[in-house]
Parts: C-alpha cells; structure tokens; sequence
C-alpha cells in the first residue's frame, strides 16, 4: 500500500525522530504548561516550538551548507547542528 | 480563572487531516525521493545525499535561484508601495467605494492561466493590441519572445497588474480601521500629511501589511503559471524561474531525485524567508 511512497530506512527514521521530537514537546507542555516562553539572546521572544523549529531549521542549512561547500561525510555538520540545537533550547 | 475546554481541536480535526492527504503525505514522499533513483515502474535505487550536492553545486540551480529572487524583489519592491498609494488615494465613503473595491478584486479573480494567455497574445508584436501599440505606433522595438528584457518587463508588468490589489485590498482594510479621532488629533497638532502616515496609518496598517507582504513574497517565489504560459521560461533561459526550472527537471526530464532535493531545498528557502519575514515584522509586537 505504501510502496508508491517509497520509502527508505534513513527516510523512516528521520520522521520518526520528527514526529518524536513533536510529541515530546506536546508532552511537556502538558506536563509543563504555559510555552515556557521568554526573551532570548538574538532578541526574540521564543516559545519550545519556536526553539524546536529554529533548531530544525538551522540543522538543515547547516547540512545543506556542508554538502555544498565541503561534501561528505557529514559528521561535522552533524555535530555543529547538535551543538546549534543545545544552543537553541539553552539560550535563544 | 476562566474555563477552558479543548473541544475547537475537535473541530480542526477535518483539516488536519486533509493537510495529511494534500501535503503531508506528498512531502514525505519528497523527501523519500531526494534520496533515491528511480527509472520508472516504481523500482528506486539508494543514492544518499548525491543529488543535494549536485544540485547545491549546479551554476543552472544558481541561475534560476538568482533569477527568482530578482524576480521576488521587483515584485515587492513595486506591488507594495504602489499598493499603499492606491489604498491611501482610494475614497473611505460614498458610491465610489463598491465601485473601487470591485474594480481593484476583478484581475485577482482571473485564473492564472487566463492571466497568462491574455498577457500572451494582448503583448504580441504584430496581433496584440499592447505589443502593436509600442512597436507600429510609439515605434519602439518591443518583443517578449525575441528580448529578454522586454520579457522581463512583460512578467513583472503582468504579476504588477494581477497581485497589486491583493495589497490594494489589505492596506485599504487596515485605513478604514482607523477611528476618525486620531485624523482629529493630528489635524489639531499640525501633523503633515507624512507625518500622519509615517505615525498614524503605516502603523495601523502593519498587521494586515505583514500579511500582504508575506502572501506576496510566497506567491512570487512559488510563481509559476503565468509566467510559463507567458514566455514558457524564455527566451533561452531568461524567465526560467525556480519552479519552471524544477518542472523541467520533475517532469521533462523525469529526474525525479534531482528534482525532489531541488525542490526541499527550495522550500527550505520559502520557509526561512517567511519565518524572517515574519518575526521581522512582528518583533515589536512581542511583549
């Protein structure tokens, strides 16, 4: 039923780890009401969402700007998008 | 402490689900073949990131990028102000105002196609009333197919006159919001006509101008009927833009790898815009 969508493992995995990401949030805010919103260091007023998708985001023009610069492999990218991200949730 | 009940998710629920069928879903399925190569009858192959790396270092992808920014920025550069002028010369009472109102909504109720194709044939050289005006009368060489410039000039004049309104419409929605009180106030402390512009209508028409603007740059940026009835990319490749380019790819070609990864990058690009659009607009409003 689902060969027309093509999947692929790496794919598979990576909405997983999307929609994860998703629900975790949901459930914190459940846990946790209220945005946990608050002023940031670029200036901007930023909720969990927000920070999760500005990580997102910026993980994916850190990834595209390796593969296009440099090339593989992609473990730097990787590690300058995890530490964009803790930066994200810490600071933003 | 006021009640709250969770019962307007229930109402979302439908459109939620059709978000699922109509973009999600396909979405996921791009991303699926960004990363494979496929020859047809449903076989794919495992390809990892090549092709982001081929179109990431492509000087075509470069070119249509270019050109489609190019394109976005004259769009917004005259739909916005020009939109702003009509809506503040528009009259706020009277007879004249359904007339206005009607007038500016009629091109934005053209569908695309028709658009372009009036465009076509009204700008030929030797049918069209607009092309045989400027070449046999005014005497100036004009010709959308044969020039790039004059095709350049022909695409933008045309999103000008389709989407101005749009801007026309929102702005004038913003002015009539205005209580009569603040015109009053101004008027009493002398404000010039700048003045009351720069402090008292570009502020009340920020909300519904963030908006225009926002449409506007996603509309242009995702542009792609008109002008591809119009010129169909050309001449050469002149007007090729972004998402012609990614059809070609897609459907010309049936590269549909390569055209997958150009197309997240792409709307990688249309998010990050819209999100600095966005939060550059909204930045004071925050608390």
């Amino acid at each position: 039923m689902l060969s027309w969508m093509a999947w692929t493992w790496p794919t598979g995995l990576f909405f997983i780890g999307l929609f994860t990401a998703m629900a975790l949030i949901t459930v914190i805010e459940i846990k946790k009401p209220g945005t946990s919103e608050r002023k940031g260091a670029l200036g901007l007023t930023t909720t969990r969402g927000d920070r999760l998708f500005l990580s997102l985001l910026g993980s994916a023009y850190i990834f595209l700007a390796w593969l296009g610069l440099i090339g593989e492999p992609l473990w730097w990218p990787l590690a300058i998008s995890l530490a964009w991200g803790v930066f994200c949730f810490w600071k933003v | 402490m006021k009640t709250e009940n969770q019962k307007a998710w229930l109402f979302v629920l439908p459109v939620l689900l059709l978000v699922a069928f109509n973009a999600l879903i396909p979405i996921m399925t791009v991303v699926n073949y960004s990363v494979q190569e496929t020859f047809g009858d449903n076989l794919f192959f495992w390809e990892g990131l090549g092709w982001f790396e081929q179109i990431l270092r492509s000087d075509r992808f470069h070119s249509a990028l270019g050109r489609q920014f190019l394109f976005t920025f004259l769009i917004l550069i005259i739909e916005v102000p020009l939109g702003i002028i009509i809506a503040l010369s528009m009259p706020k009472k009277g007879i004249w105002v359904p007339v206005c109102l009607v007038t500016m909504a009629l091109p934005m109720l053209i569908p695309w196609n028709v658009v372009g194709a009036m465009w076509n044939i009204f700008t030929l050289p030797d049918i069209g009333l607009l092309g045989y005006f400027i070449n046999n009368t005014l005497g100036i060489e004009y010709n959308m197919t044969r020039s790039p410039i004059a095709a350049w000039i022909t695409i933008v004049t045309m999103d000008v006159w389709h989407w101005t309104s749009l801007v026309v419409l929102l702005s004038y929605a913003g002015l009539v919001s205005i209580p009569d009180a603040y015109y009053q106030a101004a008027k009493i402390d002398g404000a010039s006509p700048w003045k009351v512009f720069r402090y008292i209508q570009l502020p009340k028409m920020k909300t519904v101008l963030t908006i225009a603007i926002l449409l506007r740059f996603m509309d242009s940026f995702n542009i792609y009927t008109e002008p591809f009835v119009l010129t169909g990319g050309g001449p050469g490749n002149s007007t090729t833009l972004l998402s012609i380019d990614l059809v070609k790819i897609a459907l010309g070609q049936f590269d549909l790898g390569p055209a997958a990864a150009m197309s997240l990058i792409y709307f990688a690009i249309t998010l990050l815009v819209s999100w600095l659009f966005y939060t550059l607009m909204t930045k004071d409003d925050a608390k």
